[in-house]
């Protein structure tokens, strides 16, 4: 299931959709607002998104990280408006029945949500000035360049 | 209104959302637009001469009806078009 909201996320509600017996492996993600960003001090992030688009994208997303992966499921929600510092601004969880796969396809969706769902941050500073961050993901990744993400191609 | 494309195509109404940094340059969330654009990448040059946007269409994506799309996809009367700048999600 992939979300967008506006409203906060909690992540014990959507972590308990992800139940099952067959999973020997919970991996969760949750992207918080940071208080800096390139040396400079962030007071809090405007977040918005093409809703119907990135629900779309993010849904097809997911169904690739399930069949590109050995996971029984993943789930991801994405909020939107004005965030505070520490709030969870993205959430996202896999279970598996083994832990590599878990934690390879949840880093695996963290990257391709920064690279491919249409939604944009806006970075407040606390000298009042105000960014649209443009690109993502310069840094982050667990993966090498080069390295094959997964091990099961469709 | 009429389109600066020297193109057969006819002047019809098409829908066109911003987002983002476009939003704000544009000064507005969406707009109708009376065009003979045949292309997304047409309509993007059009509205671009407009407003006057910090991106190029290189540095953007394209979405017509809520799917990415193509540059050269051609552009239907009542078609909703949006421009995607660089992503940030995350």
């Amino acid at each position: 299931m992939f979300a967008i909201t506006d409203q906060p996320i909690s992540t014990q509600e959507q972590k308990a959709r992800l139940h099952s017996l067959e999973a020997g492996a919970y991996v969760e993600f949750e992207g918080r607002v940071r208080n800096h960003s390139d040396g400079r001090e962030v007071r809090r992030l405007d977040y918005e998104a093409y809703h119907e688009l990135a629900e779309s994208e993010g849904t097809r997303l997911l169904r690739e990280v399930t069949e590109q992966f050995d996971v029984i499921d993943a789930a991801c929600v994405h909020r939107v408006g004005t965030l505070d510092l520490g709030t969870v601004a993205v959430w996202i969880g896999v279970v598996g029945a083994h832990r590599a796969d878990a934690f390879r396809a949840c880093a695996f969706c963290i990257d391709e949500i920064k690279a491919r769902l249409p939604v944009w941050k806006r970075e407040v500073y606390a000298d009042g000035e105000a960014e649209w961050i443009n690109g993502c993901c310069g840094t982050g990744s667990v993966f090498a360049a080069d390295e094959p993400v997964s091990h099961r191609h469709s | 209104m009429s389109s600066e494309q020297s193109s057969s195509a006819a002047v019809r109404p098409i829908q066109v959302e911003y987002y983002a940094q476009l939003r704000e340059e544009a000064g507005r969330a969406e707009e109708t637009v009376q065009t003979a654009a045949p292309t997304a990448s047409a309509l993007f040059e059009e509205l671009d001469r407009r407003h006057g946007f910090s991106l190029s269409a290189e540095d953007l994506r394209v979405s017509i009806n809520a799917s990415f799309t193509d540059w050269d996809a051609p552009v239907d009367a009542e078609d909703l078009v949006v421009f995607i700048p660089p992503v940030a999600g995350g």
